[in-house]
């Protein structure tokens, strides 16, 4: 089986060593990498600002450099349902309409690959610590993946998982959205830490590192104990991968 | 008291220093999020039934004009005498001619959102008339002269020791916080005004086409009282209030009550059709309907956003709201607020008005998945956005810079040039950090950036 890596934009940027620990996993159980060095961004920090237009050749481009690849897999539940939700909703040609059909079928992101498409129930490995779960927006409620990063936790051995409370409330990141209006997003991410510490978990894992630097953020000004992590370096870890 | 939508982030700044607030509006916005699931828990057909009330709603709204007319005639057959507002003026003119003609000097009021729409109390007001809100939490706003805070309990930003004390100071009664006893003074209050009052003015929850009828839901009875006391009766409706029948009626108005407080019905809902004094010797003499445009029609032509005239403000989008859920709903600065409101607002008012609207959410979806009409509330919102945008409201810098992103992001060798130079940059910086942005500082540290990026930490791997 062979996987195309989908690299966000700030995977490649500020943290790759999620993108990395993908990789391993994903050699770990057996898949072939392949990797397309002429990627960029999906170019949802602009959609989502309201700007269309400007991201049609950004997209198509996406569209041709990845409508050939067997599986394409992200480390990211909010780009991967950016090309697979939201780039239906631009004006584009029709011929990359229909390639993105078929190529929507064919990416997925990374915890919704292991489960649903590698059929993996649980990769054994060891994390004596206790974690909690953040459920990200785009990757729960535009995907609908809400138990497979959850089923991929709990496979590992001695690792105690505990939900926080409300753990599908919105952090308050959401892009452009943090700084258009910070003191709604610092209110809304000051809820969320508050939940985490209360669930006094050692590590909050989460599916996306956009979320997770929004989290991360905070906890570091406040001196809360918990640390975030992404889901692909809890697995790596646990494997000592 | 006028608010203004263009000062939302104001109204924010302000709501989030309330401590107060902030304690009311999520206690109340927890409980009746509490009280949905338990009674959505008992419903396993509750998903069901949210996608068929979407596509009944969807076979109405994409005919319009049809079911309208429908409507209009069962209503006239039933005696009810129609009018048409193409806005908020015309409807106001509509009313107060009615008021004129008939020479009333007493109005007593069952809650209704699309009256605070055209704004019509202050207009009443200002004509010199006596207009008195019987809904509990209405009568609580209009003493403070604020509009509701919440689609369905307008007083849900205050506490009941603030009751208290508003009742004590305005009213001059004896400090009391005890629920029944409030009501009960309200209701004494009230109680004779009902009794004087020559026209009662009402909103319309369901209007339904093939029996000319239409629904007032509620919980205390005043609207009953509101709508058949008084010699007049006159019901303001948005037209996209139509539903087809009477049993699907009943489906709709299921999903209300759960959404709304989570009960299974609602305490009354009343059914009017037409006047009742001549026949049965009780009830009103007149029922006038005035059926507002007031901008939907122009919604209607998008085959996306339509889909915002589903609602039935029932308020739960609200209650999930994590941003409603901090600042309540006066932050918005209109009588709609929250997720529904901010996809409305651009849309009735116009972009210009409603410029900061559609993006005073995260995206994160809690709307649309607690709505039970299933209104896809982000990717509309979205879509608004893209229509502010176009619209030529964004500030410049963020216009060349999404430009620039753009360019950027199709071209492979600039965006490799480009990564590498945040990197390289970031080492000029305070604490070592990325470039540094509003809402990023004190209270939450930027992220840091990966002096390799990936790429080549990939290549070094393999």
């Amino acid at each position: 089986m062979k996987v195309s890596l989908f690299i966000p934009c700030l995977t490649e940027l500020m943290f790759p060593e999620s993108g990395l620990a993908m990789v391993k996993v994903l050699k770990h159980i057996g898949a072939e990498i392949d990797y397309v060095e002429d990627q960029t961004c999906c170019g949802q920090p602009a959609f989502n600002s309201g700007y269309r237009k400007e991201i049609i050749p950004v997209a198509e481009r996406f569209i041709d450099l990845f409508k050939d690849k067997e599986i394409i897999v992200a480390p990211s539940g909010s780009c991967t349902a950016m090309v697979r939700v939201f780039y239906h909703e631009l004006d584009l040609n029709p011929e990359k309409k229909e390639a993105l059909q078929s190529l929507s079928q064919r990416l997925f992101e990374f915890t919704e690959f292991l489960v649903d498409q590698a059929k993996v129930n649980g990769l054994g490995g060891s994390f004596p610590h206790r974690v909690t779960y953040h459920e990200s927006c785009h990757l729960s409620r535009e995907l609908g993946v809400k138990e497979q990063p959850r089923k991929l936790i709990r496979g590992i051995k001695d690792i105690d998982f505990v939900e926080m409370e409300k753990p599908d409330t919105c952090c308050g990141f959401g892009g452009t959205f943090s700084y258009k209006f910070p003191d709604l997003s610092i209110a809304m991410v000051a809820r969320k830490c508050r939940y985490i510490e209360e669930s006094g978990a050692e590590y909050v894992i989460g599916a996306d590192s956009s979320c997770l630097m929004n989290i991360q953020g905070y906890l570091e000004q406040h001196k809360m104990k918990a640390k975030t992590m992404h889901i692909a370096e809890l697995l790596a870890a646990s494997l000592k991968l | 008291m006028q608010l203004n939508p263009k000062k939302t982030k104001t109204y924010i700044k302000s709501a989030l220093r309330d401590q107060h607030l902030k304690e009311a509006v999520d206690r109340a916005t927890q409980s009746a999020l509490k009280k949905r699931q338990d009674k959505v828990d008992l419903m396993p057909y509750w998903e069901d039934m949210r996608w068929q009330a979407h596509k009944a709603k969807a076979g109405v709204i994409d005919h319009l004009d049809r079911y309208l007319e429908e409507f209009e005639a069962n209503c006239m057959a039933n005696g009810t005498t129609v009018h048409w507002a193409v806005d908020g003026e015309e409807a106001r003119k509509i009313i107060i001619d009615l008021i004129r003609k008939n020479n009333v000097k007493s109005i007593v009021k069952a809650k209704s959102l699309t009256t605070e729409e055209i704004y019509l109390n202050h207009f009443l007001v200002d004509q010199g008339l006596e207009v008195l809100e019987t809904d509990l939490g209405e009568y609580i706003v209009q003493l403070l002269d604020q509009i509701p805070s919440h689609l369905t309990s307008p007083a849900l930003h205050l506490t009941r020791k603030d009751v208290g004390k508003i009742f004590h100071e305005k009213l001059g009664v004896p400090y009391t916080e005890d629920p029944p006893e409030l009501a009960q003074i309200a209701r004494q209050k009230l109680r004779e005004k009902f009794l004087a009052a020559d026209m009662g003015i009402s909103g319309v929850n369901f209007a339904i086409a093939d029996s000319g009828s239409f629904c007032i839901v509620e919980n205390e009875a005043n609207a009953h009282l509101a709508v058949t006391m008084p010699r007049i009766h006159v019901a303001v409706m948005g037209i996209e209030k139509i539903v087809p029948t009477l049993p699907a009626t009943a489906a709709f108005l299921k999903l209300q009550a759960i959404s709304t407080t989570g009960q299974k019905q609602s305490s009354y809902v009343n059914f009017v059709g037409g006047p009742t004094r001549q026949k049965f010797g009780e009830g009103c003499e007149e029922v006038h309907l005035v059926l507002l445009d007031n901008g939907r029609s122009t919604i209607l032509a998008d085959p996306q956003l339509r889909e915002t005239l589903f609602c039935f403000r029932c308020g739960a989008c609200l209650n999930n709201c994590p941003i409603y859920q901090q600042v309540g709903g006066h932050a918005y600065g209109w009588v709609y607020m929250g997720p529904i409101g901010i996809s409305l607002l651009p849309q009735y008012l116009g972009v210009d008005e409603g410029r900061y609207a559609p993006f005073t959410s995260s995206l994160c979806g809690a709307c649309y998945e607690i709505c039970p009409m299933r209104i896809n509330i982000p990717h509309h919102l979205l879509k608004l956005r893209n229509r502010v945008v176009d619209s030529g409201y964004s500030m410049k810098v963020e216009k060349w810079a999404m430009w620039g992103f753009g360019f950027l992001a199709s071209r492979p060798w600039l965006y490799r040039l480009l990564t590498w130079f945040p990197g390289k940059f970031q080492k000029l910086m305070p604490g070592n950090r990325a470039f540094p942005a509003p809402g990023y500082g004190k209270e939450r540290a930027l992220g840091r950036m990966d002096l390799k990026g990936f790429r080549k930490r990939f290549k070094e791997m393999s």
